[in-house]
């Protein structure tokens, strides 16, 4: 799992790119979100850590291409995200608004109202903006699309 | 392109990402609100794995292989090869801002080219990652500078200062030297003049819409890619590197 979104799996983050045997042992191809996404290194060594229980020699490999994107995480997960209170990236990452919020609408996750705010284009992680909705007042973190 | 004009070139753009972030860090816990802190400090972030990625694959080509905290940690001033301009020191949120700005337009330029070249396909991958993560580095600065520069005449003068105090270390990013040729002939680096002209007119319409001037003819400044630093480098560096320098091989 994601230790900065616990209730997410790395396979609903897209992130768990691959699983293949080599030469007799397992290899899990991993793609980080973010180049200095510190939760890199704890998501390898837990995979790996897991991955020894059935295989000793498993191995994590890191591949960087193609390069992640939120277009990895499916409409499930995006629901599962706002069940936790985290606005879930929206549409597809080639439309360059999207990348930026600029015009678009972001929902408040915990009262649904549209008249919302972004405070800041970065949040407490790589991967999130925040946000306050105007309606219900609470400050939300939205997945930057990306 | 030699092995060791490649990783003369790997050092270079890991240097400019690593004295960025370095400098960027520094304002954790000390930007003037909260959101700014985290936002400079989540570009440091971006920066650091970026100097990561490249200093790994340059440490692979010396003799003995070097890791990326030895060549982070285990390097004088005079053998770093990052440009002027992200060494000079945070000064007000302006200057920092500024600094950004004019670096990313750069950066991303430079990027796209490193994603698509087919010289190296390790490098592509790292800009590949990079170019998602500097347009939304420059969509930041640039949003500041117009906001800064079209704010109150306080706002107005000032960053119009640290355009006029930094501007001088923008010909440094296109200046081209034996290694730089080296790499552009291979393919691996673009052609830094040609960028130059891109680069201006980007920057150049975000300055106009700030209603900032570029100022006239400054003395350029140059020395970043042959170690030859401003002061600020090495009291910078005194602190990012005085723990490993004095408990060596220390581990968390």
């Amino acid at each position: 799992m994601d230790p900065e979104l616990p209730f997410l799996t790395i396979g609903e983050m897209g992130m768990l790119r691959d699983i293949y045997l080599k030469d007799g042992h397992t290899v899990i191809v991993l793609t980080p979100t973010y180049s200095g996404c510190p939760a890199t290194d704890i998501i390898s060594k837990d995979s790996l850590k897991a991955a020894r229980v059935v295989d000793p020699n498993a191995e994590v490999e890191i591949s960087l291409r193609p390069a992640w994107t939120t277009d990895w995480i499916s409409e499930e997960t995006r629901l599962k995200m706002t069940e936790n209170g985290i606005s879930p990236p929206i549409g597809e990452s080639h439309d360059r608004a999207f990348l930026t919020g600029d015009g678009k609408v972001v929902p408040c996750p915990l009262c649904k109202s549209k008249n919302t705010k972004m405070v800041s284009a970065f949040g407490s992680t790589a991967c999130k903006a925040s946000f306050t909705c105007l309606d219900c007042m609470e400050p939300f973190e939205h997945f930057k699309c990306i | 392109m030699t092995n060791i004009q490649f990783r003369e070139t790997l050092i270079r753009l890991g240097d400019d990402s690593l004295i960025l972030a370095q400098r960027l860090a520094e304002w954790c816990g000390h930007a003037p609100i909260l959101e700014e802190d985290i936002a400079l400090t989540n570009i440091a972030l971006d920066l650091l794995g970026r100097a990561q990625n490249y200093l790994k694959l340059a440490g692979e080509l010396f003799d003995p292989v070097k890791s990326d905290d030895d060549l982070a940690y285990h390097r004088d001033a005079g053998e770093f090869r990052n440009l002027l301009l992200l060494e000079q020191p945070n000064g007000h949120f302006g200057d920092t801002i500024c600094r950004q700005f004019l670096f990313d337009y750069f950066s991303l330029l430079r990027a796209e080219h490193l994603s698509s070249q087919t010289v190296n396909e390790y490098v592509a991958a790292i800009a590949a990652k990079a170019v998602k993560e500097i347009r939304y580095h420059a969509y930041y600065s640039s949003k500041w500078i117009k906001r800064l520069g079209d704010g109150t005449a306080e706002s107005h003068d000032k960053i119009q200062g640290s355009l006029d105090n930094l501007w001088k270390y923008t010909h440094e990013m296109f200046a081209v030297d034996d290694f730089d040729r080296a790499s552009i002939e291979a393919g691996l680096l673009p052609e830094l003049s040609e960028l130059k002209q891109v680069w201006a007119k980007r920057v150049g319409e975000v300055i106009s819409e700030a209603t900032l001037t570029i100022p006239s003819n400054p003395n350029m400044e140059i020395g970043g890619r042959q170690g030859e630093h401003t002061p600020h480098l090495a009291v910078m560096l005194e602190e990012m590197q005085v723990l490993p320098r004095t408990y060596p091989g220390t581990t968390w």
